[in-house]
């Protein structure tokens, strides 16, 4: 790999679109998505079920459904070298080595004729010079660094429950060290005493191995327990990206806004929520100018036509409103 | 004030391979007239079998139920069918509670087709007051539930639900499939029908905020049991059970400032199957000893808050 200076982001998106075509009808998931990530810090990518975030970690890892989708744009920048330029084979490597993934749903990421034991061999034999016996070994401490017995080694995935699987899935993403850990809800088929288990979990190793992270998720108290920067991506689209601090204390844009006073709150006693109005626009036919102004009540005849800029509003904190001096100027909650 | 519907030493088993799965073991509690029972708890604790046996979707296998004074525990045929109009369950997955080849319209009027003898006429008269209140647009009558989106399958299952004018209705976690911005407003639309219809509401999730948020009053279960009970306000403020504790405590909470102290469990959800007496939490709670071993019973430990902890009253959780 190329070795560039010490001050290159690690991971650098630019400009991602892919789009999906179902017959004559072209679904527009992800457009023009830009991000970077520094070496070792976690970014939640935050929105609702068809927003594009696991379209986006799916782009990275190169695993969007050949027949259906294309990446008609962009670069994915992993120490400098373009992903999307790789050859197959090249990407093999990468795959489950340099970067690695958790799925959302335990109950269908492992096989169930396998025991959970070679299943997580399999990934590191597949990527090491190991022989077998090392490489079990090996998976018997993952096992035991995931908080499961290495006696379970040779049971079955129905032989566990649902968050041992999910720490499973964890143990085989992280059995060959890698660099980039793409997590899509990793806990949201999990109940929240054993979420609150597998995200401490998950912290823990993360500092112990030096891992980045993308987390995926559509909850904000994750994204607060877990992550470093935040970005908050709506119709394919990040409308907003800062720091932890910056989207939970100062959010900009009306979008994430409207999704913080959407959550019933723990503290304060209300008698009806603020939901935001509308429903998502449909990708085959996203709205002209802002893809939120149809929702939005700060939307203004600027917001309707052309393409939304993204706007500085501190440093590093990035937000796709002309409005934001409005939004601003309202209380958070 | 009446209860309308109480249910005493209520248990639900079923039978699998390895033993009986105890799914409902010995519940009692009451619900008032126009009020919101909260039901919470994770995945197995028995709150949706709760749920379904008390409106006889399920047979009880001991305790009694009644309803508005009446003991519902064993109806004949007859009685279910008049049971039915005034009790109500709205599920929680709207992608499969409606059949995919039914139309909004069709999917709405079920319910009167099977219970009452009204012309065509009317019958779509009250199809088109119940879209206009769940806020269901009128040209949508003759849509199929592949065409709308999760919100809108949500406020026909609703529909569907009340359209009879039922006094009773579980809600099985009725957002849960749903996006935060849509649920909110699922949940306006559900507190709205519950005030202007005076209705009472057992509402089961497994989501904290969503509970504390719609309900009057709370019970927390685990593994087919009660462990705590009280009014809303005060689960989250002064929690007493070692297992409610940990629940809110694992909540990831939106607020940044100050970090949270989060009390992770440790150890593995005990089997439901063939359960030793004794308190079901004790093999994952930081408080237990010896005592802990004996049945629990629950106790009114302040006024209207009760527990199931023979630990509480020491003081020092």
């Amino acid at each position: 790999m190329n070795s560039k200076d010490q001050s290159a982001p690690f991971l650098e998106v630019k400009d991602l679109e892919v789009f999906y075509s179902a017959g004559k009808q072209k679904v527009q998931a992800v457009n023009g998505v830009s991000f970077s990530l520094q070496k070792g810090r976690s970014l939640g990518l935050v929105g609702e079920t068809g927003a594009g975030k696991t379209t986006i970690a799916k782009a990275i890892l190169r695993i969007l459904p050949h027949a259906s989708a294309t990446v008609k744009n962009g670069q994915i920048l992993l120490n400098g070298t373009n992903l999307l330029s790789l050859s197959e084979e090249r990407m093999r490597d990468i795959r489950g080595n340099e970067i690695a993934m958790i799925f959302q749903d335990p109950m269908t990421a492992l096989n169930p004729i396998l025991r959970v034991g070679n299943q997580i061999t399999e990934a590191i034999l597949h990527h090491s010079s190991m022989t077998k016996a090392e490489a079990e070994k090996h998976a018997m401490e993952m096992l035991e660094m995931v908080g499961i017995p290495a006696e379970r080694f040779g049971e079955y995935p129905h032989q566990f429950s649902g968050g041992m699987k999910q720490r499973v899935v964890i143990a085989i993403a992280l059995a060959c060290n890698p660099a980039l850990l793409l997590a899509d809800e990793p806990t949201t088929a999990l109940d929240v005493t054993i979420q609150a288990q597998v995200l401490h979990m998950i912290a823990g190793l993360k500092e112990k191995l030096g891992t980045s992270m993308i987390l995926i998720t559509h909850d904000m108290g994750v994204v607060a327990s877990s992550c470093d920067d935040v970005a908050i991506v709506y119709a394919g689209q990040i409308v907003e990206y800062g720091t932890l601090e910056q989207i939970f204390d100062h959010p900009s844009h009306p979008y994430t806004r409207g999704l913080f006073n959407a959550i019933p709150s723990m503290n304060i006693d209300q008698e009806y929520l603020e939901p935001i109005d509308g429903l998502p626009p449909d990708p085959t036919h996203l709205p002209e100018g802002c893809y939120f102004s149809p929702r939005c009540k700060y939307a203004a005849e600027a917001c309707k036509t052309g393409n939304m800029p993204v706007i500085t509003t501190a440093d590093g904190h990035l937000c796709r409103c002309c409005q934001y001096n409005l939004v601003a100027k309202d209380e958070k909650k | 004030m009446t209860s309308l519907v109480e249910v005493k030493k209520l248990k639900k088993y079923f039978s699998s391979a390895r033993g009986l799965l105890h799914a409902v073991d010995d519940v009692s509690f009451s619900i008032q007239k126009g009020k919101i029972l909260g039901v919470v708890g994770e995945s197995g604790c028995g709150k949706s079998t709760l749920g379904r046996t008390i409106i006889h979707l399920h047979e009880s296998t001991g305790g009694t139920i009644q309803y508005n004074g009446k003991d519902i525990t064993n109806p004949s045929a007859k009685e279910i069918r008049q049971l039915r109009e005034k009790m109500q369950i709205i599920f929680q997955d709207p992608y499969s509670s409606l059949d995919p080849r039914m139309t909004v319209e069709a999917a709405i009027s079920e319910p009167l087709l099977a219970s009452h003898k009204i012309s065509a006429r009317k019958r779509r008269e009250e199809v088109t007051r119940m879209m206009e209140m769940v806020g269901i647009d009128e040209r949508l009558r003759y849509a199929y539930p592949h065409e709308l989106d999760g919100g809108r399958r949500q406020r026909i299952v609703i529909a569907r639900a009340l359209i009879l004018q039922p006094e009773f209705v579980v809600c099985d976690e009725p957002v849960s499939a749903l996006d935060v911005s849509i649920q909110a407003q699922v949940l306006n639309l559900l507190r709205d029908l519950q005030k202007k219809q005076n209705l009472t509401y057992m509402f089961v999730t497994h989501d904290m905020s969503v509970v504390r948020h719609i309900s009057d009053e709370i019970c927390v279960m685990y593994l087919g049991q009660i462990v705590e009970k009280c009014p809303a306000k005060q689960l989250f403020e002064k929690p007493l059970h070692p297992y409610t504790q940990a629940l809110i405590s694992a909540i990831p909470s939106v607020d940044i400032h100050p970090p949270k102290n989060r009390e992770i469990l440790s150890g593995e959800i005990t089997s439901p199957i063939n359960p030793k007496p004794g308190c079901r939490f004790c093999a994952r709670c930081r408080y237990a000893q010896n005592q802990c071993h004996q049945p629990q019973t629950l106790n009114e430990v302040e006024p209207d808050h009760f527990v199931a902890c023979a630990r509480v009253s020491d003081n020092e959780l």
